[in-house]
């Protein structure tokens, strides 16, 4: 049984408002709001446990590096890679495609290669390949989406052939389609191509095992999935990890520094330069918890009855054209929609007097957006703390929006 | 100042139907700018006739903040002296429009969008 008010209860902020109105948090996309419990172990750390990790010999900061690298091992166990060696602490998502491209793509990718990647990704897996492919003189190739907002994947076999790496998302953060990772993985390791995931907005709600996606990298941001910001993670092949170049040069990446040449680190330690962010990476653990003890299916479950119900209430307002795939089983936990009288801007603006939270604009997916001959969209997207009423909520208020409009 | 304020009738008439919405073949001064938190774009044409601004028209797409600030900031800058183009600031455009969006951040990147096209279009001359 999903209990949704004792959940409900664990987020603060919910209990908030905005302009006078109960808040209704339909932007989890963006960033996912955070239980008492990651709250807690925030403040915890801040209060009794401070330290910097790997460096201290006093029982704060062994301690520190222990709980630290237990999350490690958590989210290890969480994606189901086969060692902690294979997860690398980051920033966020963006910060995990730029890594990579420095490290192997710097390192491996030459002139007249081919990079392959889609026209739904979001800027964080985009820009990075199409900057790299400029760089290196290789050339960049962007799968197609077919006219239901899935992806091209007869497109994808034909431009895999031959190429060095292909970027792409587990699922879009616009059209919501959820793409087929095992696939695609291995279509392109028949091509002898390296397939870079981005997670950001699946692994939150939909159990991901690197192991059966046999992906070569994974990419996803903790903030998406009730931890504090500053707790991205990249799960990598350790033989690629071993191959590739450090990203970011200094403090804890070395294992020795002379006057003329330093020597790295290994795996995962090489690719994590300088402090991390402890708190926020302890704050990661405590919310994998809270996930676990839900169980991803059934956020899965509960995510998918309400987009189904939001599918359903937005195809009955007039006017309004929802953007990528019509049926829930095929999407994540957003819809983006246009509404014909107002702009996506002026629509999310009007939502935000009634408490409701939603995004608009490109949603950093500018070439999806010009593929679907859009400027903008207005996203709405949930989490396992949603509820149907929210949605009703949302509906209602868009109803209001085509009135002043109209 | 909350969104039912802001969108006041005249602004969603200017949204419907803006003034000087279209392009000129022959401009002295144009430029194009996109605002990069929407996407939205303008493209802003200037015609200057004897030191005079003779013609403004500005096109693309954008929510009722930006179109209703470009139609209006289009009408203010019809008539001015090409000098006077560099003296314009933040706060003439701002009066136009008659709300407050101090409290609006990202709004504000919408109503300053066509000022920002100004800018461009005098640094790019």
């Amino acid at each position: 049984m999903y209990n949704i008010d004792k959940i409900r209860a664990d987020f603060p902020i919910l209990k908030t408002e905005q302009n006078g109105k109960q808040i209704v948090y339909l932007d989890s996309a963006a960033t996912s709001q955070k239980p008492q419990q990651v709250i807690d172990t925030l403040c915890d750390f801040y209060t009794s446990k401070n330290s910097n990790v790997a460096r201290g010999l006093y029982k704060l900061a062994e301690n520190a590096t222990l709980e630290f690298e237990s999350v490690r091992e958590k989210t290890a166990n969480f994606v189901n890679a086969g060692a902690t060696e294979e997860i690398i602490f980051t920033n966020n998502t963006t910060e995990g495609a730029n890594l990579i491209m420095r490290g192997w793509g710097e390192k491996f990718v030459k002139k007249g290669d081919k990079i392959v990647t889609t026209v739904m990704e979001h800027h964080s897996n985009f820009v990075p390949w199409q900057q790299l492919a400029k760089r290196k003189g290789a050339t960049l190739e962007v799968v197609d989406i077919t006219d239901d907002g899935m992806l091209d994947i007869t497109n994808l076999e034909k431009k895999i052939k031959g190429a060095k790496m292909i970027a792409v998302s587990a699922a879009s953060n616009v059209l919501g389609t959820i793409n087929d990772i095992r696939s695609i993985s291995k279509l392109a390791h028949e091509s002898g191509a390296v397939c870079v995931v981005d997670g950001a907005q699946s692994v939150p709600s939909i159990k991901t095992d690197v192991r059966k996606l046999d992906c070569d990298f994974l990419l996803f941001s903790g903030h998406k999935m009730l931890a504090p910001f500053g707790s991205g993670v990249i799960y990598g092949k350790p033989e690629l990890l071993e191959a590739m170049d450090p990203f970011l040069y200094g403090s804890e990446m070395i294992r020795s520094v002379k006057l003329k040449e330093s020597e790295w680190a290994n795996p995962p330690y090489k690719f994590e330069t300088g402090t991390p962010n402890v708190g926020s990476i302890l704050g990661l653990g405590t919310a994998i918890d809270y996930i676990n003890k839900i169980g991803l299916e059934n956020i899965r479950k509960h995510e998918n009855n309400l987009i189904s119900y939001m599918l359903k209430r937005l195809k009955e307002i007039k006017g309004l054209n929802i953007v990528g795939p019509t049926h829930a089983e095929k999407r994540g936990s957003l819809v983006a929609f246009t509404l014909d009288v107002a702009h996506p801007h002026d629509v999310s603006a009007m939502l935000a007097d009634d408490g409701i939270c939603v995004r608009s604009g490109h949603h950093c997916a500018m070439p999806l957006h010009d593929r679907l001959n859009l400027v903008a969209s207005t996203r709405a997207s949930v989490y396992l703390y949603n509820k149907k009423e929210e949605i009703d909520a949302l509906v209602q208020s868009l109803e209001k929006v085509r009135q002043v409009f109209g | 100042m909350s969104n039912e304020e802001i969108y006041q009738e005249f602004i969603i008439e200017l949204y419907k139907n803006p003034l000087n919405f279209g392009t000129l073949d022959n401009s002295d001064y144009k430029a194009e700018i996109y605002n990069h938190t929407c996407g939205d774009l303008i493209i802003l044409f200037i015609k200057v006739t004897n030191g005079l601004i003779s013609d403004v028209k500005f096109s693309g797409k954008g929510c009722a903040i930006s179109q209703a600030s470009a139609s209006l900031f289009t009408e203010y800058l019809k008539g001015k002296k090409v000098e006077e183009l560099k003296t314009i600031k933040k706060e003439d455009v701002l009066k136009l429009l008659k709300i407050d969006l101090s409290k609006n951040p990202s709004r504000m990147k919408c109503a300053l969008l066509p000022y920002e096209a100004l800018k461009k279009a005098i640094r790019s001359s």
